[in-house]
This record gives C-alpha cells, structure tokens and sequence, in this order.
C-alpha cells in the first residue's frame, strides 16, 4: 500500500513536471532541443517508474507506531525552530536546547540530555568559533547591542 | 618515466607539512567515523565538506583531507562489525559474518589487526591501481564528445542500483527525482528559469551540498530516533593485541584475490564499495574447499571482505577522477566536492591540473601506512569511541550539519530545505528507494542535458548522433544490461544474513 501511496504521488509530480514544461517558453535562438525536451524525457521516464510502483508494490515497510510518530515529529520540529533561531538568538542557547532536546527523543534521561546539550553547545563553539574561525555570535544579537 | 616524474610531483605536494597533517587528520577523522556504527563514510564526508570550505583550502589540500576521511572511514568500518555486530558502514556488513564469530570465540584482537592489515594490502594496491589505470582512461576518455558522455551518464544511472538491487523501477524512480530536482533554477544555455515556482531563493539551483547533507545526516537522524539508539554498548571485550603473522600469511592469497575482485567492482560505474566486499566474499567461499566454517569465524572470511571493500574504495575513485561519474556514494560526495571547488573531474583534469590528481595520489599511498598504523598497534583506541552513545552522537552529527550548511550561505532557507531532504531521505529509505541516485541525479543532471543539448546542436537536432560511434553503442548497450541484468542476477546474489 505504502509503495502505490508513493507512487501515486509521484504520478502527481511527475504530471505536474510535466504541464509546468510546457508552460515554458522556447527562445527564438534557442538550441534545437530547447529547454523544454529534458524535462519530457525525464518526467516521461518518472511517470513510467511511479505507475510501475502503483502497478507492482513490494511489500508495506515497518511503519514506526505512533509514539515513534510523534517522537519523529518532536524532532523535526526542534530542527526547524533550530534552523530559525540560529540567526535570532546566537549559537548557545539554540544548540544547547536543540542538542538537549533530540538526545532525550533517543535517550529520555533529564540529566543526561541536559548534559550533553551543555557540553555540546560549548564544544562546538569553541571548535567552530576558535578552531575553525567561523562567524558565529556566542549570544543574541539584542544582548550584545 | 612520465609515470615517475608524475609521482614525483606529486610526492613533492603531499611531503609538504600543511598536506601531510591534513591527511593525518582527515584519516583520524575518517576512521572514527568508520568506527561509530551508522555513521558511514558518505555521512563523514558530507557533514565534513561545508567545514572543510572554513578552512579555505586550496583544491588538493581539501581533496587530500575528504579523501583521506573517506579511506579512513573505509579502513574504521570494520570496528563496529567485529566488536558489535553492527557495520560501522554498508560495505562493512561482509565482515560481520565471520569477524564478530571470530571475536566472540575471544579472537576479537586478531580480527581486528587480520582485518586492519587486510584493509592495508586492498587500499595501498587499489591505489596503485588508481595511479596506473586512471591516466589510461582518462586518455580514452579524450574520445568523447557529447553524445558519449550523454551515454556514459546514463550508464551510471542505469547501474547504479548496483546488481544487488532490489527493485528497478525504485532505482530509477530515484534518478528521475535527482534529474527533475537539478532542472531547477536559471537554464544556463538561455537564461529561463525553470520550476521555481517564483521563489527568488531557487534562482540559483538547489545546492548539491545541501541535498547531500539532508538526505545523509538529517535522515541518519530521523533513522536513530526510530530505533531509538538500541546499539551503542560494546559487545565483545577486546584482549590484548597481538598480531596473528600466522593468520596473515595464511590469507595472503585471499587478500590479493579479494584485492583485484574489489578493484573491478569499484572502478564499474555504480558498483561501489559494498558490492567490492561481497564479490570478494562470495568467491573466496566458492574457492573454499571447506565452504562450512565460512560464517563461524573463518580468517579468509574477515580478509576477503576487508581487503575487497577498501580495494573497491581506491577503485571508485578511478571513474570519478577520469570521466566524472563516481562509482559509489561517497565518491559522488567527493564530486560534489570537486565541482564546488570549479574543478570539473574528467581527463582536462589529468592535463590542466595535474597537481590536483598526484598530489592525491602521493597522499593516499602515505595515508595508507598512516591508516595501517592506527588501525592496527592503535586500533584499541579506536574502539573506546564506540562507547560514545547514540544519545550524544547524534545530536553532534545535527549540530554540526546544520553550523556547516549554515557556514556556507548564511540562509535559513537552505537549513529549511535541509531538512525537507531529510525528510525524504527518510521516506525513502522506508520503501527502500536507494538515496545515491538521487544525489547523483542532483549532481550530474546538468552535465547530462548540456551533453544532450550539446549533441543536437551539433547534429541540427538529429538523434541519431547519439548513436554514431563505438564508443557511445557500447555504453548504450552497456547501460541497457546494467538496466536488466539485475533483474535475472537477484536470485543469484543473495545477500547471506548475519548471524544475530
């Protein structure tokens, strides 16, 4: 079932790929095969391979439970706030939550989550800041004026 | 003589102590990498190139450090697999079946410096192999004009399922994903843009960078935290290191066949390391009088692998440095590399640049006997690393991707789409869509239709220009047998399973 779902999708974007194609427009100098005719042969040879997978699936995946959904979940929303936070509000404080938080999706101990968020936070950064030289403020920019 | 006067030149750039330390680091690096279970050589070297650009290295000091992370990571594979059960890597999954049954009859020291000096003999002859093969191909390679090459990149996508694949439409699914993916941005031959969908941060392209770092680390991510770390304990106590002169001897046939069978498999286009270590031992247990004790510990058992894999690592290297079309993953991350750095691999490179190519090579045959010594009087230290938990390393691994990506563009944007790539790396690694090709899709896709484009233009738009040599018959044959043969090949090639 997983493999049709998938395929299906694909069957959808390789269309879509495909419209979107020849919606562009060829220039008058343009070379003979233009820029239209890649995208056709490439959304062709999708389309043939997605209908293959909805024609013939493997067997479903182990799917994980939903508890593992959600943890999954948790962790891409950490990751997402990571990358927004970076800029906003210096290396610190967002790695050391970020770190602390997926340690404890893998390994739900307080103490040692919290560990290895402090302890990674400050290693990198004295890698990163004084080893490798990169830009990187310590703290928000508000605090540092 | 030209051959000497090369490696001379070269020797003369990797004997500089900026190169020398470089390679000595980059193999630490990589050999840790290799040892932590799951954190394979195309991970190091993907979370290691966005760093490597801080450094501001010249071309051949950046290649020098990623290649030797990645013949590190090739030599450190093997740690986890004795001690642990676990591949520290795929190709690494051969040397599971007989080094951790040797480990657990209280040989796990044996195996480790049998294995290690395996891993020396494949990588140190296979980088000879490199340094006496790639000049010659790259000569071929002055053969080829667009309608060549136009099929040589479809040789590689079409083997690059590698014949253990397991469903073709899959692996092709992957290569069509990586092509529509590097169509977007500005189409260079007329200045369009194309499938943006008007957002200003596409213009340029998705990065290949941040692609292969999304679709390794963020999905090494995703994959940990579904199974939640189980393996981070030590599982053989390691003894005293001793060196088994008796076991090496024993195996020195095996070696150099496992050697020359690794070699071939890695220099195919798509075959890669992992399909290196299991020619290598299928056909030492075919050789075998005494087939039974293969999978209960057998020493021809941990070399075969060892030394194939390493041999199809300095293999792979060949098509990547020659003709641009890497034979595994982690070499495609090596061309990544090399195409951030304007260096367009293929046989101009041999001319224009040779510094690049012996500098590498000088290195790789001094980063060998590096590797054989931490790998072998220091592989006990080496070890200690796999007491690092899961629950610290991967955060680390996130950390330090997204600072990486971060440090090359400075744009959310690109963390954002990082992650969407983990995403879908995890999504595919579920239904068992392979990731590689879709990297390489990424990678050469724009090489592809500028070699498709090149071709009509120089036809007038006749197709069958791109039938109109040998050399591009072969290689369409050849793809189209690559296409099918796994097919037939499957039942044939099954992959023996570990023992639990």
């Amino acid at each position: 079932m997983s493999d049709r779902i998938f395929g299906s999708i694909l069957t959808i974007l390789a269309l879509t790929f495909f419209v979107s194609a020849t919606q562009l427009e060829s220039p008058f100098f343009a070379d003979p095969l233009g820029p239209k005719n890649f995208p056709f042969i490439v959304s062709g040879a999708a389309l043939i391979c997605s209908i293959t997978m909805i024609i013939k699936p493997d067997k479903d995946p182990l799917w994980p439970n939903v508890k593992t959904l959600i943890k999954l979940f948790t962790a891409l929303v950490v990751l997402i706030l990571y990358a927004f936070s970076l800029k906003t509000f210096g290396f610190l404080l967002p790695t050391a939550l970020a770190s602390a938080a997926l340690s404890y999706l893998i390994q739900p101990s307080i103490f040692k989550s919290s560990a290895t968020g402090l302890i990674l936070s400050l290693s990198l950064f004295t890698i990163f800041k004084f080893g490798l030289g990169l830009s990187l403020f310590p703290f928000p920019k508000f605090l540092l004026g | 003589m030209e051959l000497f006067q090369n490696l001379a030149l070269g020797f003369g750039i990797a004997l500089t102590l900026t190169t020398l330390s470089l390679a000595i680091i980059g193999c630490i690096l990589g050999t840790i990498i290799g040892a932590l279970p799951g954190l394979g050589p195309s991970n190091g070297v993907a979370i290691l190139i966005p760093l490597a650009f801080t450094l501001e290295l010249d071309a051949t000091q950046a290649l020098v450090l990623m290649t030797s992370v990645y013949y590190g990571a090739m030599y450190g594979g093997r740690i986890s697999s004795i001690l642990l059960n676990i591949p520290g890597d795929e190709p690494a999954m051969m040397t599971t079946l007989d080094g951790y049954p040797m480990a657990k009859k209280g040989r796990a020291g044996d195996a480790l410096v049998l294995s290690g000096v395996s891993s020396f003999v494949g990588a140190f002859l296979a980088t000879i192999g490199l340094m006496l093969l790639a000049p010659i191909l790259a000569r071929v390679a002055f053969y080829f004009g667009p309608a060549e090459y136009f099929a040589l990149y479809l040789l590689a996508f079409c083997t690059l399922g590698g014949i253990g694949a397991e469903n073709q439409a899959k692996s092709a699914i992957a290569v069509c994903l990586g092509l529509g993916i590097s169509m977007i941005g500005v189409d260079n031959s007329t200045g369009m843009t194309r499938f943006t969908g008007g957002n200003l941060h596409l213009y340029d392209g998705v990065d290949f960078l941040v692609a292969i770092v999304g679709l390794f680390a963020v999905t090494e991510i995703f994959v940990f935290i579904e199974s939640r770390g189980k393996d981070s304990a030590i599982g053989v106590k390691l003894g005293k290191i001793s060196i088994p002169i008796k076991d090496i001897l024993a195996t020195k046939w095996t070696m150099l066949r496992a050697t020359t069978v690794g070699f071939i498999a890695g220099v195919l286009p798509g075959a890669g390391a992992s399909l290196g270590s299991f020619l290598a031992y299928m056909s030492e247990k075919s050789l075998a009088k005494e087939k039974k004790t293969f999978g209960t510990g057998d020493i021809r058992g941990v070399a075969a692998p060892e030394a194939g894999n390493n041999a199809a690592a300095g293999g792979a290297l060949v098509p990547m440095l020659t003709l641009g079309v890497p034979g595994s993953g982690t070499t495609a991350v090596l061309l990544a590399l090399l195409m951030t750095l304007n260096i367009t691999p293929g046989p101009l490179l041999f001319n224009e640049r040779p510094e690049v190519v012996w500098g590498l090579i000088a290195t790789l045959l001094i980063a060998n006997f590096v590797l054989l010594i931490l790998n072998v009087p220091l592989v006990k230290v080496f070890t200690k690393i796999l007491q690092v938990p899961a629950s610290f390393l991967l955060p680390g691994v996130a950390m330090v991707s997204f600072v990486g990506i971060y440090s090359l563009s400075g744009s959310y944007f690109d963390l954002l789409l990082m992650i969407g790539f983990g995403v879908l790396g995890f999504t595919l690694r579920k239904l068992k869509i392979p990731a590689v090709p879709v990297i390489l899709g990424i990678l050469l896709g724009g090489h592809m239709e500028v070699s498709l484009r090149r071709a009509m233009v120089l036809s007038n738009g006749d197709w069958t220009y791109l039938f109109n040599s040998y050399i591009s018959v072969g290689l369409w044959i050849a793809a189209f047998i690559g296409f099918i043969a796994p097919i037939f090949l499957r039942s044939y090639l099954k992959k023996p399973t570990p023992i639990g």
